[in-house]
């Protein structure tokens, strides 16, 4: 562990890499994104779904036979953890609403046990949609504006398009993967902005301490520096948020499941995101030591009042 | 599980004494039974056996108690003395209906503008002022029979339904008039039209008997409904929407409802009506009472038939209507007719719509065979369960209007209970992988971290009680969140406190710049 603490890896010098391996990513997911899409859970496209335990094992094929026979349309059943508890979805149904649910129960019989029901009205769902993507297009916003009041406009770009990075990446995993999206994980998603802009904001702090502080004006210098000093921090805090993660991914069921997945992809990305895209932003801009003086004294200025 | 009284009836030691035979005597385990607050409070010790005593004694008490699930909290009794409380749990937890309703609000104007409507139809009745009054869309239009009523119409109008706003024309002498409703008066009818519906559904819910249910106004035209420890979603539906009413009109005797099918013209003064099974009927447009007339509603079995029937007790308006009208028209037939609004959303070739339906039957017809005024019997119901529901929606006041299900979650027991060992599990698990790490990784810092740790892990728990927040599923997951990142602090603090201690020998002064910096 030793070894961590005096690190003295190029990151800067081999940004180039970094750029190509994240372009590339980025590319893939916005491929994946554009062509497969994502696979909105009910919460966004409406729709019915119910979670139900039999007392022994059952097989897919009859339930989906007794439900097509009863005229239900776009259905999807799969197994949901094990093989005696099932999952259905259903398309929002020109024949009836909320009633459905009460009619599939009955056709499946009574030796079910219903887990849960869940009816998304289509209104709601596109309502959810939208309220969703502006929550997102919200907290970037406001990063942004925080982040360049608090630093620099460079910061704020750069800290921003690590974001975004994170946000397509994950994503795109989740296109990729063709796992349900709902609302816990656009949860999880703006969760990871917060994680991974605050890994961001604590390298940041350090790059402008050490602009400060050095008389070097070689700004690449200064940004790998500041980089390796912060590098077991980063990965420190990544490794404790992994291990909860990890906890929550395989034991805390199902539904948490997808909630999970999201914050550990995000979380990967994030720290990844911190080291190399924000840093190679700032710089692609052209920081440099001028540009951070003088908002450096007004700050000094501030502490020394009493 | 609690069990209360349904009717005037006070629950008694020997209810309590009754409950508990009944369960020992059906081998159902149970932790305490106890009086208190006129209700008697039954623990178990799991959801299997809760639901089992649930049907039993639903069944052996008959409908003059109330049993109802409940989770009642195990706080020990220092705790509670203390003024602790139990943690409120979601519904994901817990297990229960979450329904998200919405009100129709097209409906509610349609029926705001008919009032107007029939106001100044009597308004301007008296002086025989128009020619005719139609509704038109947002809009009444009254045609005038001369020029000369112009002013007095609308002298009337602007004194006695200042909601209506008169469009101008530019001709003065036109023969009609248009209004349409203010926005104001808009405004207000729909707040009251949520709030009246609101108070409708909490009587509802307390006629279906849910412990601790949440009923609640989100935004402008949506009630959130929560019932937890509901399972019989079904019939939680049935009684939450229905927009049931009831109206009470005399038979038209003098004309052959056939003959009126055939020719296709009914009678100037009745309309059209059918039976449940199909069988059609003429009844006079004129309402002797209707449901919201209604105080009291029970339902029964009817002793000569055997049929299920519904006991009505009418309010003193309604009451003296119908004495007025049974006294006139004695051996006459009175029909009773069951109005049911429904407005459901449905995709259709793709594109959302919304579908209205109103359903007008008959319930029965019956000769009047002698003068009563609030109190009489419905017969002719099909069935127990309509009998039952049709009393409670009687007794729980109508909605003033139509509502729909636009967001349903249920979550069995089950699951909830599953949720929150997982829960409960995933935290503790995690919070130990944090604790061996720091521990490794820092030593003497790292347990320092670890006591800040499960300090944050108690005060988290400690606000969400004392708040009373509810916890919910997310929620946990928020907590395993924190613990993993509320270690980021100490982390960066140490980490410049190692980086310190390389640049010069004094702990210290490390310690002390190491904080200083990391801040």
């Amino acid at each position: 562990m030793k070894a961590l603490n005096v690190s003295k890896i190029d990151f800067i010098g081999r940004r180039i890499y970094a750029i190509i391996f994240s372009l590339l990513l980025i590319f893939i997911s916005i491929f994946s994104l554009s062509t497969n899409g994502l696979k909105f859970g009910i919460d966004f496209t409406g729709g019915t779904l119910l979670e139900v335990s039999y007392q022994k094992n059952i097989d897919l094929t009859d339930v989906r036979s007794a439900l097509s026979e009863a005229k239900f349309k776009g259905i999807n059943v799969q197994y949901f953890g094990s093989t005696k508890e099932i999952l259905i979805r259903l398309e929002p149904q020109s024949i009836s609403s909320a009633e459905l649910s009460s009619k599939i129960i009955r056709l499946l019989g009574d030796d079910v046990d219903i887990r849960r029901v869940e009816f998304v009205g289509p209104k709601v769902g596109e309502e959810l949609t939208n309220n969703g993507g502006l929550a997102m297009l919200y907290a970037l916003i406001g990063i942004l504006i925080y982040v360049a009041f608090r630093f620099e406009y460079r910061f704020a770009l750069g800290s921003i398009s690590a974001l975004i990075h994170d946000v397509i990446i994950t994503l795109g995993i989740f296109s990729i993967l063709q796992i349900e999206f709902n609302l816990t994980v656009l949860a999880a998603i703006l969760a990871v902005i917060g994680y991974s802009l605050n890994d961001t904001i604590v390298v940041f702090d350090r790059i402008r301490e050490n602009f400060l502080s050095t008389r070097h004006t070689d700004s690449k210098k200064i940004i790998n520096g500041a980089l390796n000093q912060t590098l077991s921090r980063t990965i420190m805090t990544s490794v404790t948020t992994l291990l909860v993660l990890l906890a929550l991914f395989f034991l805390g069921g199902e539904i948490i499941h997808s909630f999970a997945l999201a914050l550990l992809v995000g979380v990967v990305i994030g720290t990844y995101s911190s080291i190399y895209v924000a840093s190679s932003m700032i710089l692609a801009l052209g920081i440099s030591k001028e540009d951070l003086l003088p908002s450096e004294k007004e700050e000094r200025e501030i502490d020394n009042r009493p | 599980m609690q069990v209360s009284s349904a009717g005037d009836k006070f629950i008694t030691e020997h209810d309590l004494n009754k409950i508990t035979d009944t369960l020992k005597s059906k081998d159902i385990n149970y932790k305490s039974a106890n009086l208190s607050n006129r209700r008697i409070l039954i623990r178990f010790d799991n959801n299997a056996s809760q639901l089992s005593a649930k049907d039993l004694l639903k069944t052996s008490l008959g409908r003059n108690y109330v049993v109802a699930l409940n989770l009642a909290p195990s706080v020990p009794l220092w705790l509670s003395n203390l003024g602790g409380k139990a943690m409120s749990l979601g519904l994901d937890l817990r297990g229960g209906v979450h329904f998200l309703l919405e009100v129709d609000m097209h409906a509610v104007m349609i029926m705001s503008i008919d009032k107007y409507y029939n106001e100044l139809r009597t308004l301007l009745r008296v002086d025989r002022l128009y020619k005719s009054i139609k509704k038109e869309g947002k809009g009444i239009t009254i045609r005038l029979k001369t020029a000369d009523s112009r002013n007095k119409v609308l002298k009337i109008i602007k004194s006695e339904l200042s909601d209506l706003i008169i469009l101008e024309t530019s001709n003065q002498d036109d023969l009609l008039v248009h209004l349409v409703v203010s926005d104001d008066a808009q405004e207000d009818g729909k707040k009251n039209a949520l709030k009246q519906n609101i108070t409708t559904l909490r009587n509802r819910v307390n006629e279906l008997g849910v412990a601790e249910p949440i009923i609640q106004q989100q935004g402008l035209e949506r009630i959130v409904v929560q019932l937890p420890g509901v399972q019989d979603t079904a019939r939680a539906k049935e009684i939450l929407g229905a927009v049931a009413t009831l109206e009470f009109k005399l038979v038209d005797e003098e004309n052959d409802p056939q003959v009126a099918i055939q020719s296709g013209r009914v009678p100037i003064g009745s309309k059209l009506y059918y039976f449940k099974d199909g069988r059609p009927l003429l009844l006079k447009n004129r309402i002797i009472t209707t449901g919201e007339n209604i105080t009291g509603a029970v339902s029964g079995v009817d002793q000569g038939s055997s049929t299920p029937m519904v006991n009505i007790t009418l309010d003193n308006v309604g009451g003296r209507a119908m004495l007025n009208t049974t006294k006139k028209y004695l051996h006459h037939r009175m029909a009773v007719v069951f109005i049911e609004n429904k407005v459901e959303t449905i995709a259709k070739n793709n594109k959302i719509v919304k579908k209205r339906t109103t359903t007008k039957d008959i319930i029965n017809a019956a000769t009047i065979q002698g003068t009563f005024s609030s109190r009489f019997q419905i017969t002719g119901i099909g069935s127990g369960r309509e009998a039952r529901n049709l009393a409670l929606l009687l007794r729980a006041g109508s909605l003033s209007a139509p509502i729909e299900i636009i967001e349903e979650r249920t979550i069995g027991p089950s699951l909830g209970a599953d949720n929150i060992e997982k829960g409960i599990l995933s935290v503790i698990t995690g919070f130990i992988l944090v604790l061996i790490f720091m521990a490794m990784r820092y030593r003497v810092f790292g347990m320092v971290a670890n006591i800040a740790l499960t300090l944050n892990l108690v005060m988290i728990i400690a606000a969400l009680s004392l708040l009373q927040a509810t916890l919910t599923l997310p929620g946990i997951a928020g907590i395993v969140l924190t613990v993993g990142m509320a270690v980021d602090a100490n982390v960066l603090i140490f980490e410049r406190i190692k980086e310190e201690l390389g640049l010069n020998s004094n702990i210290q002064k490390a310690i002390a710049s190491g904080y200083d910096k990391a801040f």
